[in-house]
């Protein structure tokens, strides 16, 4: 915009600028304080918030290794935090692999195909992803409660039956990668099938390269939705090396055995690859975060 | 690989996916689970159907998801609404069969009944028991694996060219078996029926219960007979004694009338309802608003650095929330915690942010809005954009400043395209249970209730409260809440649906 500014503006902008750096500042408080805290000895340390001695025994402890304080005393690592983190990995990773294979093939066959009730289907779809996993909390953990008393490594205390309670939520899914695979042209796959490929060849080796950005950007959004999820993780596992991170590192703030300091390096520990993945995808999920659904 | 090679393979999976399939089936319906088995063989069929037959070929893409939405998702929703018409909780988690079985299980010992020192002897992988009374008359069990499940064993006599016993185990290992040990019960050759009465003694034991022809069942002890209630879901003496273990029963709409019209529940209900949509509302207020403000500032040409700040303004988004949560957990600490200590050197306020009811709901509100801004940043910086120049352009030179800019032309045209995803953020954090659960749990609690419920409880962690934190654990009424909650969600997003629908329709 081409306008003439008169004074007034650039003291306005003066005062954004500083008006901006303090509301930074606000919002990045917890961290820096997380991280001054992880550092600091002792797990009750109420003393000055910039540590005066540097310690690493919340560190050391977080990273497994027992450590050694000043007056002698052995200290061992009370929680298995990347124990945790490799649990919730692991079941982020499959879940999210698993809906990724299901939802890009359930798209598809929305997209491109014609057949019976398909309207009624996607409506459906639509429906469903409204509403919440927690109100079925009863009926999830009665589930797979009986399911585990046939097949163990699918039941309650298994990782197994949690990947399988991930996987069902791919309704939103479906509809993100639909709504891409309409913007490539079906020319390109009939001229496939005209060479000569079946209608799988044509998905599997014309279409599906054509659509790996959308494969990525879902694919992120599950991993991050598997590694963020508390309710269900909370009532399927409950042994201390079987948790996810979610629901294990909370046990560091009982009231009864308050580990503020152990849980400080904890949480930037395994919190800050999360975030990172988080700021590299960010680029991606942004259009669809702006497209529907909220972080949850 | 040829063709045919291909269709034989592909012939041969499909076989044994059915085989397989089949031997679910069965196993499930031996395991007396009729109607679950029914479900799974027409899943089995219709799968079999889907990918053999030709012209269902689109539903072999749609197979595998609808069926992973249908059993992980419908499913548990259709499950809910049934729970709820029934009694489920911890007393009353077996079905009538098993709780029946249980009191037939029952023993008692038998007054001077005889007993027997007991010895427990490896047998390669299993356990043989060895026991023997004051006369020294032997008698040894045949191996078992002693696993689990209530069972009965003939014992016999040890025969003359049988191979000696092992040497028994240590008490440590006895008492780890103890327990598997307590289930069976050996059936002796004099006819008597012996059990575990002590760490190194079994005593003959009688049955407990003795079933009628009318089904009620006779206690050989003190001969009062009980008899199966189907209302309430207990086996009751004649005085109407109920003795648990109880059992499931259908309950008909009272888990709802507990709801609406007892007003031990009902009152706790209303309250936590009426704190929900004030939590839902105020926090969707202001993540809202300073979203929409930090949006503003981020079009604004004249400000440089707009890209690092709105990295940094995402990052509290970027953090895992439970993370965030519980860090705020630790420095909202009355005691320990850091804020408490900056406000206590600034002011000497020294607030109970976790006992003070209303204080824990203004930091409830806090933390929310922190972790919820970014979002609402980001969508409002989209909307923005689409709002055409030459609006703002005319208002300059009408010279209008930035403050009517901002309510005369900006909000006013972000209400409409916005308010589905406010709507849908209020949804969200209706049923927000993790912030509460990591934050302050619910409490601090109310004094005046029968089931536990907290100031700061949202009706979905209030939910989550009786069904898994409870000792009761009445699933029953927890469910009854879910299906009432799941009515709410349903309104908000049929509200949802229409609004965006309008929106479309206007967009073009």
């Amino acid at each position: 915009m081409a306008i003439v500014l008169d004074k007034s503006h650039r003291w306005r902008v003066v005062f954004a600028h500083i008006a901006i750096i303090g509301f930074i500042c606000l919002i990045m408080f917890p961290f820096l304080m997380i991280f001054s805290i992880s550092i600091r000895p002792g797990n009750f340390a109420t003393g000055s918030i910039i540590p005066q001695t540097i310690s690493l025994e919340h560190w050391a402890l977080a990273f497994g290794f027992s450590y050694q304080g000043l007056d002698g005393v052995l200290m061992e690592p009370q929680f298995p935090v990347l124990l945790w983190l490799w649990n919730s990995v692991k079941v982020a990773l499959i879940s999210a692999l698993i809906g990724v294979v299901l939802s890009t093939t359930c798209a598809y066959a929305f997209a491109r195909m014609k057949f019976m009730f398909k309207n009624h289907m996607m409506n459906g779809l639509l429906l469903i992803q409204m509403f919440p996993t927690v109100l079925a909390l009863v009926a999830i953990y009665t589930i797979f409660d009986r399911i585990g008393s046939y097949v163990s490594w699918l039941g309650i205390e298994s990782h197994g039956g949690l990947i399988l309670a991930y996987t069902g939520g791919i309704a939103v899914h479906i509809w993100t990668i639909k709504g891409y695979f309409e913007t490539v042209p079906v020319e390109i796959e009939e001229a496939a099938k005209v060479d000569g490929a079946t209608a799988f060849q044509a998905f599997r080796y014309v279409l599906l390269p054509m659509i790996v950005p959308i494969l990525m950007v879902v694919f992120l959004l599950a991993f991050i939705s598997g590694i963020n999820e508390y309710p269900v993780a909370s009532i399927l596992l409950k042994s201390t090396d079987n948790l996810t991170l979610a629901v294990g590192i909370k046990n560091y703030l009982y009231p009864q055995k308050y580990l503020w300091g152990d849980f400080a390096a904890a949480a930037i520990l395994s919190g800050l690859p999360i975030t990172v993945v988080f700021l590299f995808a960010q680029k991606w999920m942004v259009p669809g975060l702006t497209a529907g659904g909220v972080k949850g | 690989m040829s063709s045919s090679m291909q269709k034989i393979s592909q012939q041969l999976i499909s076989a044994m996916v059915v085989l397989f399939g089949l031997y679910l089936v069965a196993k499930i319906y031996v395991a007396g689970q009729f109607v679950v088995a029914l479900a799974c063989l027409a899943v089995l069929a219709f799968g079999l159907f889907v990918y053999t037959s030709s012209r269902a070929y689109p539903y072999r893409y749609l197979f595998p998801g609808l069926i992973a939405t249908l059993v992980f998702v419908v499913f548990p929703i259709v499950y809910t609404f049934t729970i709820s018409f029934t009694n489920y909780s911890s007393r009353n988690l077996l079905t009538f069969e098993r709780a029946r079985q249980y009191f037939l299980d029952q023993t008692y010992t038998v007054e001077g009944g005889k007993s027997y020192a007991f010895t427990l002897h490896h047998d390669g992988h299993a356990f043989r028991v060895r026991l023997e009374d004051e006369q020294s008359t032997v008698f040894v069990s045949p191996p078992l694996a002693l696993y689990k499940g209530p069972i009965v064993v003939e014992a016999q006599a040890p025969a003359a060219g049988d191979a000696p016993l092992s040497e028994p185990v240590d008490t440590k290992v006895l008492i780890s078996y103890l327990p598997n040990l307590k289930l069976v019960s050996f059936h002796l050759p004099n006819g008597q029926l012996v059990s575990v009465t002590g760490l190194h003694q079994y005593g003959a034991v009688s049955k407990l219960y003795q079933e009628n022809a009318n089904g009620t069942l006779t206690n050989q002890q003190d001969n009062s007979v009980l008899s199966a209630n189907m209302k309430t879901g207990y086996f009751e003496t004649a005085l109407g004694e109920q003795i648990t273990p109880g059992f499931t029963v259908q309950v008909g709409w009272s888990q709802y009338s507990k709801i609406f019209s007892d007003t031990s529940f009902s009152e706790p209900f209303l309250r936590i309802f009426m704190w929900t949509v004030t939590f839902a509302g105020l926090t969707v207020l202001f993540a809202f608003s300073v979203g929409i403000v930090l949006a503003v500032l981020m079009d604004w040409d004249a400000l440089r650095f707009r890209a690092v700040y709105q990295t940094m303004f995402f990052i509290p988004y970027t953090v895992p929330a439970f993370i965030s949560i519980l860090i705020f957990k630790g420095l909202f600490n009355q005691n320990t915690g850091e804020i408490n200590q900056i406000l206590a050197l600034l002011s000497g306020l020294h607030p109970a942010w976790f006992s003070t009811p209303f204080l824990a709901k203004v930091m409830l509100l806090i933390v929310n809005t922190w972790l919820g801004f970014p979002y609402m940043m980001v969508v409002c910086m989209g909307l923005i954009k689409a709002i055409p120049a030459d609006l703002y352009e005319a208002s300059a030179i009408a010279g209008i400043g930035p403050i009517t800019n901002f309510f005369k032309i900006t909000l006013p045209l972000i209400v409409k395209p916005i308010t589905p995803l406010l709507i849908a953020s209020f949804a969200f954090n209706f049923n927000n249970v993790m912030l509460i659960e990591l934050l302050t749990g619910g409490r601090p609690d109310f004094l005046d209730t029968k089931v536990p419920a907290g100031t700061t409880d949202l009706l979905v962690s209030f939910t989550y409260r009786i069904a898994f934190e409870d000792s009761g654990a009445n699933f029953g009424l927890a469910a009854a809440i879910s299906t009432v909650l799941f009515l709410m969600v349903a309104v908000l997003s049929l509200i949802n649906m229409r609004l965006t629908k309008v929106n479309a329709q206007e967009a073009r």
